[in-house]
């Protein structure tokens, strides 16, 4: 039995390379175009919920909700609206992905102390050298986390976006379940599983780059 | 989309049953892994380093993967969706149960150590009590985290409220699509809700 699934293996990747390589390279542009859109949108909010204290007690709360919805609620919520395919999964991906982002951004940057801006004002920058040069290098490390809570979630709910017709990695393994072939489920799953271990580990590489700027209290 | 729920009652009630009835026995389950777990992390902290990065490598594993992983050791159906949700279960009330115990203020564990407390009594006498708001936490997190999962795990045919989902997705049947979603959601933000304000009481 054993044997036979490796060759079963072996067979596959013989004849379907190229579906598994496309496969994964659907999921991986899948993941980094709603991780980049993500990104965007919950930096800017995060930055304008600090600026504009009303709009924080309005937008925090909604992304809190969303946060709590199961993930695969939000992916089928969108399909009557707009449909299969991949721009309702990068949807459903971004919406899922933005709270972690927005939340991290918005503690990080309260969380940089008064007397650090009150002192760069006091230098004679003008706000923008504030946020640029002040604020946003010292809240990266937690916007940073927020990223990498954003990457995990996104490359988990991609793989069941296969089923709202996405393709991706999810695809090999739903075809499994639907054909009962061990060989497919063990190939999609230990691709899932390597592609959200490595990215982490990616994502912890260049953590160790931003991290210079952590701020310790004392 | 209303005519559909009053038509067919059972065909909701059911899967939510079931969904709530998964939910409580992981949570169960879990629970009593992560305090057995928990007693014998306190002999050693370098163990509960251990057991933390362990479950979260697993957490950040997406769940169909580990399910299609499963699949041929345990086979589709409730048990191994249970399984999974455990494991998954176990960083989050792990991570917060370290956490929490590691907040309580050492004077209060020296006093009770000076006293004469072995290290069980200080965990179930001093640590627990104090840190008790931090376990909450973990545990509505790990609710609300088995409710999303627990929708997932009706494509591995464990039943509950995604299997509506499942059904609406393959008949193309738009309310069932949306009555299952809503009531997932519903039933996330829901006890969410009522759990953060249980929490606030503590």
């Amino acid at each position: 039995m054993e044997n036979n699934l490796w060759i079963q293996i072996k067979t596959y990747f013989h004849n379907n390379l190229g579906t598994f390589l496309n496969a994964v390279k659907e999921h991986l542009e899948i993941s980094l175009i709603s991780l980049g859109i993500a990104m965007i949108i919950g930096i800017v909010c995060g930055y304008l919920c600090v600026k504009h204290k009303q709009l924080e007690s309005k937008i925090v709360p909604i992304f809190q909700v969303l946060r709590v919805i199961p993930s695969l609620a939000v992916l089928l919520l969108l399909l009557p609206i707009i449909g299969t395919g991949m721009k309702s999964a990068v949807i459903a991906l971004v919406l899922l992905a933005v709270p972690p982002v927005l939340m991290n951004t918005v503690v990080g940057i309260k969380e940089v102390p008064s007397f650090m801006i009150e002192s760069a004002y006091g230098m004679g920058m003008t706000e923008k050298q504030v946020l640029w040069k002040v604020q946003f290098p010292l809240a990266m490390p937690l916007i940073f986390t927020g990223i990498k809570i954003a990457m995990i979630e996104i490359i988990a709910s991609a793989t069941l976006a296969a089923k709202i017709g996405s393709g991706g990695v999810g695809e090999i393994i739903f075809t499994g379940l639907g054909l009962n072939r061990t060989d497919l489920l063990l190939i999609g799953g230990i691709t899932v599983g390597l592609l959200t271990i490595l990215s982490s580990l990616l994502l912890e590489l260049i953590n160790r780059v931003v991290m210079r700027y952590k701020y310790v209290k004392s | 989309m209303i005519e559909y729920a009053l038509e067919y009652p059972d065909k909701l009630y059911f899967p939510l049953l079931e969904h709530i009835q998964m939910l409580f026995i992981t949570l169960i389950l879990s629970l009593i892994l992560a305090s057995i777990l928990t007693i014998i992390t306190i002999y050693s902290e370098s163990l509960s380093k251990t057991f933390v990065y362990i479950f979260s490598v697993i957490y950040s594993i997406p769940s169909l993967a580990i399910f299609a992983l499963l699949i041929p050791l345990t086979g589709l159906g409730k048990t191994t969706a249970i399984i999974v949700l455990v494991l998954y279960n176990q960083y989050l009330l792990l991570r917060n149960i370290t956490e929490g115990l590691k907040e309580v203020d050492p004077a209060v564990t020296e006093a009770a150590i000076g006293i004469g407390m072995n290290k069980i009594q200080l965990l179930f006498k001093i640590k627990i009590p104090l840190s008790k708001k931090a376990i909450f936490t973990g545990v509505r997190l790990a609710v609300v985290s088995t409710i999303g999962i627990a929708t997932i795990a009706a494509f591995i045919n464990a039943g509950g409220l995604g299997s509506i989902l499942n059904d609406g997705l393959r008949t193309v049947n738009t309310v069932k699509i949306l009555w299952g979603s809503i009531l997932a959601a519903g039933l996330a933000i829901g006890s969410n809700a009522i759990l953060s304000k249980w929490e606030q009481r503590l």
